[in-house]
């Protein structure tokens, strides 16, 4: 976990979780936003995904699972 | 969770797939799978085609081979006969694997060759154009039926199970979880397995017979009528195996 790529991650944490955002690779497909039941996610200006609530977050690992781009991970 | 990068070739990373397509999806299954089954990156050899999901081989940092247009089985046979001892995983697409590479396919399930083969299915030709391929559901249009398509489509599983496939399974993207459950089994099951991967197109298939967003298109699949998980298993003569023997015959040693 100390590779370059994550170095670039936005990353938002909790006691329970912690977020990892790769921004630069995100193509703004919205599939974690949709996915999301907890409504953590959303889109922002640039069509990028952001963390809104990290405190709902239930490590469902759907968003980490289903994004196409290598650009959520959950931890 | 698992960290996928250590098996990217970094320097070709982000991919190049279009926004939401569900090849991404494929890729990080295939890799949970390989990580479950404790594979050595050097001990795995990942064949792939051309088309769009043939792409991913340049982005695993595995022994990869890039073939030309139809013919991954054909070459990932040879691979296997000369290096038994590798993990052979084909990856092919509908168009490359259906309609140019077809014949390859029904003759490879029909040796029963130890190869785990993952067929995308996006339904449609996608780099090249957006042509109809052998899996375009019928009404819908694609750049070579602009009036919309008249032609049944084929069921991969069925196909491979004719022609004597000894492990046929299909998943979706959808279903990411349980796709990588059918991967590890196919990558495990001695003979030929054939995984059917039904995910999304949604820009050049999507796009043109406003299927929706990626994430519409995504649950779609969810209901799709076709039949998943493993469809067929049974246990047959493997090639290697057989060729080996016949190999000692010919040298006197039985």
């Amino acid at each position: 976990m100390n590779s370059l790529v994550h170095q670039r991650c936005r990353v938002y944490t909790t006691e329970k979780v912690t977020i990892r955002i790769l921004e630069e690779w995100c193509k703004g497909c919205e599939i974690c936003v949709d996915v999301c039941k907890k409504h953590c996610l959303a889109m922002d200006i640039l069509g990028k995904v952001k963390v809104v609530n990290v405190e709902a977050c239930n490590k469902c690992l759907l968003c980490d699972v289903l994004c196409p781009d290598f650009a959520i991970a959950i931890e | 969770m698992f960290d996928y990068h250590e098996y990217f070739r970094s320097e070709m990373m982000p991919h190049m797939w279009c926004k939401g397509c569900g090849n991404g999806i494929v890729l990080k299954a295939l890799l949970r799978a390989i990580h479950r089954l404790g594979l050595s990156k050097d001990r795995i050899a990942m064949v792939s085609g051309i088309g769009c999901s043939s792409r991913l081989t340049g982005y695993v940092d595995c022994n990869t081979l890039h073939t030309t247009h139809g013919r991954p089985l054909a070459f990932a046979t040879g691979l296997k006969l000369a290096r038994p001892e590798l993990t052979v995983i084909v990856i092919t697409g509908d168009g490359d694997g259906l309609a140019i590479g077809g014949n390859h396919l029904i003759h490879t399930a029909r040796r029963n060759i130890d190869l785990t083969c993952l067929l995308f299915n996006n339904q449609i030709y996608g780099m090249t154009g957006g042509q109809l391929a052998p899996t375009t559901p019928e009404a819908l249009f694609s750049t070579t039926t602009p009036y919309g398509n008249i032609e049944p489509n084929f069921d991969a599983c069925r196909l491979v199970q004719a022609a004597g496939g000894t492990f046929v399974a299909r998943g979706t993207v959808y279903r990411a979880i349980p796709l990588e459950k059918l991967i590890a089994e196919g990558i495990q099951h001695k003979g030929f397995s054939f995984i059917e991967v039904l995910t999304t197109c949604p820009e050049i298939h999507g796009r043109r017979n406003k299927l929706g967003t990626p994430a519409e298109m995504l649950q779609a699949l969810a209901k799709t009528t076709l039949p998943t998980g493993v469809i067929h298993q049974a246990s047959g003569p493997e090639y290697t195996e057989a060729y080996d023997g016949i190999i000692a015959k010919a040298q006197g040693r039985t």
